[in-house]
């Protein structure tokens, strides 16, 4: 084959033979993938190339955008209608409370220093948008559009208008990645509303929550609604998770099988609010176990970086 | 049926910068947020299986891995994940090309499906073993939306390189 311009093949130097050369980049591939996943010690990289590549990103999303905003153009009127009518309906029903919330506030914060108790804090937050889900299927992250240059920090709490759905994992210049409650890898301290029976959640995957280490008598039913416990001094206690939905008791084993569906749109897009950091609780007694609810040796990993 | 190589016709020889063009270009559509939208197809690896099959000498493991690097960043996922991935794919790619390039497009394509399949195999394995959540079934949608465009996508990527069609009857070829 002589074709003007081709160059012929290179027969005998061509470097290293195909084999070795897949051993050595498996074997670099290797040695990243463990120092990420056991080690997390390569934020800074990811850090410095995905601020390069951020403008990059937001241009790349530009088309969705549009095409979402369209969608929106097009929305006939009555449906805004609709949607304006109740929201000031809504407002209204809210009124009271929100005018009161003052008041009761101070009335709170002198009954406490009547009985000598912890002041609760103020709750600060940061309205944030939720970009776009991450494209990584192996994991329910989401891209808010506020980063460590307006404040975000890593492990703050995540919560939209109904209840919570995340914390903060990874926070870059302008933007930071939300690790979801639906994730595997995130768990989250609660109380069983009705009767403040104190769980651990802990995402399940495919968008649903298990209640775990429950003894199979345990105080639960079906439509119970859980709270934070605000035990692990991130989330504020009282914020509305999830719900029971489907249980479980099977005698054979120890634990029951507690299903719970989030309560806040955890999958879906908006406004959310990212609540300010906590202070540092007092630091515990050594002789009490560090979190009573997780029995050692367990892998229930709470996300703060 | 004897195989007739009547894929490959005569060509002009391939610039380096299309190349680093197009791999440029499909990281930019890999970068389009669609979110956990099913059947989206990887086009970094469609192309860079495509250079692999088609300029092995140019195209491999090294620039498998460097993409695979950046697609790691891009995506939030483990460091390593796509690196490691797509060098196995440069490497089955590169290693087939001889092979894949004597059947016409659509058998091309029953060839290049199980490079990707495997791919995102390898992929769904070192993040489950890192204790993730299984992706569905649906995730694996991918790798036939890609092999659907292996034929467009050989068009598109080879138009620099065809030739005008001038039959001189004096010279065969």
């Amino acid at each position: 084959m002589s074709v003007v311009g081709h160059a012929p093949p290179p027969f005998f130097k061509r470097g290293p033979a195909p084999l070795v050369r897949l051993a050595f980049f498996v074997s670099l591939s290797l040695v990243l993938l463990i120092a990420d996943l056991r080690f997390h010690t390569l934020e800074w990289a990811r850090l410095a190339v995905a601020t390069a590549a951020w403008p990059l990103q937001r241009a790349t999303g530009m088309p969705i955008d549009a095409a979402g905003d369209f969608g929106a153009y097009l929305s006939r009127q009555a449906t805004l209608l609709k949607e304006n009518e109740d929201l000031r309906r809504r407002q209204l029903g809210t009124a009271n409370l929100l005018l009161r919330q003052d008041h009761l506030e101070q009335e709170n914060k002198r009954l406490r220093t009547l009985l000598d108790m912890r002041e609760r804090q103020p709750v600060e937050g940061r309205i944030a948008e939720i970009l776009y889900a991450a494209r990584d299927p192996f994991s329910r992250r989401v891209i808010i559009d506020k980063g460590s240059q307006q404040g975000i920090a890593a492990g703050q709490a995540v919560v939209d208008d109904i209840g919570v759905i995340g914390q903060v994992a990874r926070v870059f210049p302008l933007t930071s990645e939300v690790l979801l409650l639906t994730d595997k890898e995130q768990a989250i301290p609660v109380a069983v509303q009705r009767n403040g029976l104190r769980a651990v959640l802990a995402g399940a995957g495919a968008g649903m929550m298990e209640l775990r280490f429950l003894a199979a008598n345990a105080e639960v039913q079906v439509g119970d609604v859980l709270v934070t416990s605000g035990l692990d001094g991130v989330y504020l206690p009282g914020l509305p998770v999830a719900k029971v939905v489907k249980m479980d008791r099977d005698s054979s084993h120890s634990f029951a099988r507690i299903t719970c569906e989030p309560l806040a749109g955890v999958e879906r897009h908006g406004l959310v609010l990212v609540l300010g950091s906590r202070t540092a609780l007092p630091p515990q007694p050594d002789d009490a176990p560090a979190t009573p609810d997780l029995p050692k040796g367990k892998r229930v990993k709470k996300k703060v970086r | 049926m004897q195989p007739t190589h009547s894929s490959r016709r005569i060509l002009l020889p391939v610039r380096n910068w299309f190349i680093v063009f197009t791999l440029m270009v499909a990281l930019v559509l890999n970068l389009v947020p669609f979110g956990r939208l099913p059947g989206i197809p990887d086009w970094v690896a469609l192309v860079l299986a495509f250079w692999c099959v088609h300029q092995p000498l140019k195209v491999g493991m090294a620039a498998g891995f460097v993409l695979g690097l950046a697609m790691d960043v891009a995506d939030a996922s483990v460091m390593g994940q796509h690196a490691l991935a797509y060098v196995l794919l440069a490497f089955g790619a590169a290693g087939w090309s001889r092979r894949v390039l004597w059947f016409p497009l659509a058998q091309q394509a029953l060839h290049v499906l199980p490079m990707f399949l495997g791919m995102q195999l390898v992929m769904m394995v070192t993040r489950m073993i890192g204790g993730s959540e299984f992706p569905g079934v649906l995730w694996f949608l991918s790798s036939f939306t890609a092999t659907l465009l292996w034929h467009p996508v050989t068009y598109l990527l080879l138009i620099p390189q065809f030739r005008p069609e001038d039959k001189d009857v004096h010279r065969p070829i």
